[in-house]
């Protein structure tokens, strides 16, 4: 792999720029591969990564049924933050987020990462005690995050309307060190490090049934034959239900349809991403110019990626109430995708009931944020065939034991 | 917008008129049931990608929940029906094997 550089430009732009390879090799699969990863998306892909570069596997295919990305990785806000008030979401996602720091660099790829600063608004008595008890909490567990008032608010953010019609704006917990970054990059990267250690991405290749052998995996059907492998990954996000029907066990999990949407290009305007949960709104301001809203999931299991229109008529309703600004703003395009939702809104990684198979799913309306740690934790699990310290909480059998990781009732909302 | 039309009162309601209740026909299990029949009821998912059952609740109409069958994957509903039934209506069934031939048919 040619580094990307200052140089590399320089050197290009003398020659028509005629000398850049392709970022990823497209192979045809081999017979048999040391793991299969199914799914292409971030957490797919940065699971191999680390597999690769953590613990030296690199005998790796990732198959994808559509193309690179293409899922719930190009189609989020692509907030990150790590101000979780569980212990165990805090670390996994607080790893993804000290990760997404150095990505660029650790990868040779920007993937624009900006750590603007999120702020979540309290416009609730009742939000405002739970965001100082999550920023007591974040505290303890190392992340750093603080309760401010709102004339800090505005300062930070001055186009917001601290005394809107229904909530006034009380307060905000305040990640400085959150933010965003380029969505669509952070596959790219990936896949491009993946390719160079010699991994197989196999993409518009769809898997249609799982083989075994007395209860271990050996290989997977797919469109374009039968790949065997010796482990399995299956880090599907919102079709996770339905490979692991293939693989013979269900999930406690449902898939429903989460959407968003962004206007026009304007000016810079906000320079740090705020959510706001009571009413229901997200907003970022994209480095195009465009604001980036996100809105809520339907209430019924869905595989369209596409929303119903009255969330988006919700979410704008409470964006204007937030951002007057916004009123006369075009909206340019508005999609969907499908998330696998549990009933404690928090992830599930670890083994399966099927031999050296292992899942990794259930990151439902939160997934960008936490690919980097995601993957850290997976590939572990994957390599050492048990989890690691990150991924023990998120196991499966805590819905046998009731032992949630209670991230619904800590956010109120999807998260 | 999804319409569905809610067996008990008649009406074709909008979307925003309802709640979705999720899985239908779940096997409710209690106090005395093994742990894994415990978590099943509570957690476990078919999740279809196709033909699903479902209950929903006309809550901004006459109130009242019932049942529906709808693809998950085009949203096209194929027929509600009143709650009071363990399992769907066989002509029900019949209709979805007809518009769906690889449909098996409904099973816990």
């Amino acid at each position: 792999m040619r580094r990307y550089s200052a140089f590399a430009i320089a050197r290009e732009a003398a020659r028509y720029h005629s000398g850049w390879e392709r970022a990823w090799a497209s192979p045809e699969p081999k017979s048999e591969y040391d793991v299969i990863i199914v799914g292409a998306g971030g957490h797919g892909l940065a699971t191999a990564y680390y597999l690769g570069k953590n613990f030296g596997i690199t005998n790796v295919a990732i198959i994808e049924k559509g193309w690179l990305g293409g899922g719930n990785t190009g189609r989020n806000t692509t907030i990150i933050r790590s101000n979780y008030l569980q212990d165990p979401s805090a670390a996994i996602y607080e790893k993804a987020r000290s990760l997404y720091e150095t990505m660029s660099q650790d990868l040779n790829y920007n993937v624009m990462f900006s750590p603007r600063g999120v702020m979540m608004l309290a416009q609730t008595e009742h939000e405002i005690r739970g965001y100082q008890r999550t920023a007591h909490a974040n505290a303890l567990q190392g992340v750093a995050t603080e309760f401010i008032g709102p004339e800090k608010v505005k300062e930070l953010c001055p186009i917001i309307e601290l005394k809107g019609p229904r909530y006034p704006v009380l307060g905000a917990l305040w990640q400085p060190r959150g933010g965003t970054a380029r969505h669509d990059a952070v596959a790219w990267g990936y896949a491009r490090a993946c390719s160079d250690m010699g991994m197989h991405i196999i993409q518009k290749c769809e898997v249609t049934g799982v083989h075994q052998d007395n209860g271990t995996v050996t290989g997977v059907e797919t469109t374009k034959g039968r790949i065997g492998c010796k482990k399995l990954g299956m880090v599907v996000a919102g079709n996770a239900s339905a490979l692991a029907g293939m693989a013979g066990f269900r999930l406690p999990l449902e898939s429903v349809a989460l959407q968003a949407l962004v206007s026009e290009p304007i000016k810079p305007c906000m320079d740090v991403v705020v959510m706001a949960n009571t009413v229901h709104g997200y907003l970022s301001q994209s480095d195009k110019g465009e604001m980036v809203i996100g809105g809520g999931t339907d209430g019924f299991n869905n595989y369209t990626q596409r929303g119903s229109f009255h969330h988006i008529e919700e979410t704008v309703r409470a964006l204007v109430e937030t951002f007057p600004m916004i009123s006369r703003l075009k909206m340019l395009r508005q999609w969907g995708g499908i998330v696998d939702v549990t009933g404690d809104r928090s992830p599930i990684i670890g083994t399966t009931p099927l031999g050296n198979t292992f899942i990794n799913c259930g990151w439902g309306t939160g997934g960008f944020k936490a690919i980097p740690g995601s993957g850290w934790a997976f590939a572990e699990t994957i390599a050492k065939g048990t989890p690691g310290e990150l991924a023990a909480p998120f196991g499966m059998d805590r819905f046998i034991e009731g032992r949630f990781i209670d991230e619904s009732v800590a956010a109120g909302v999807a998260h | 917008m999804l319409i569905l039309t809610c067996p008990n009162c008649g009406i074709a309601a909008d979307e925003t008129e309802l709640s979705a209740g999720g899985e239908a026909h779940l096997t409710r299990f209690g106090a005395g049931s093994s742990d894994a029949d415990f978590e099943g009821y509570l957690f476990m998912r078919k999740n279809t990608r196709g033909v699903h059952f479902e209950r929903w609740r006309h809550s901004y109409g006459c109130g009242k929940w019932f049942h529906a069958a709808r693809c998950t994957t085009t949203l096209e509903v194929f027929g509600t029906y009143p709650a009071q039934t363990t399992e769907p209506p066989a002509e029900l069934i019949e209709k979805i094997k007809q518009k769906r031939p690889e449909f098996e048919g409904f099973s816990k």
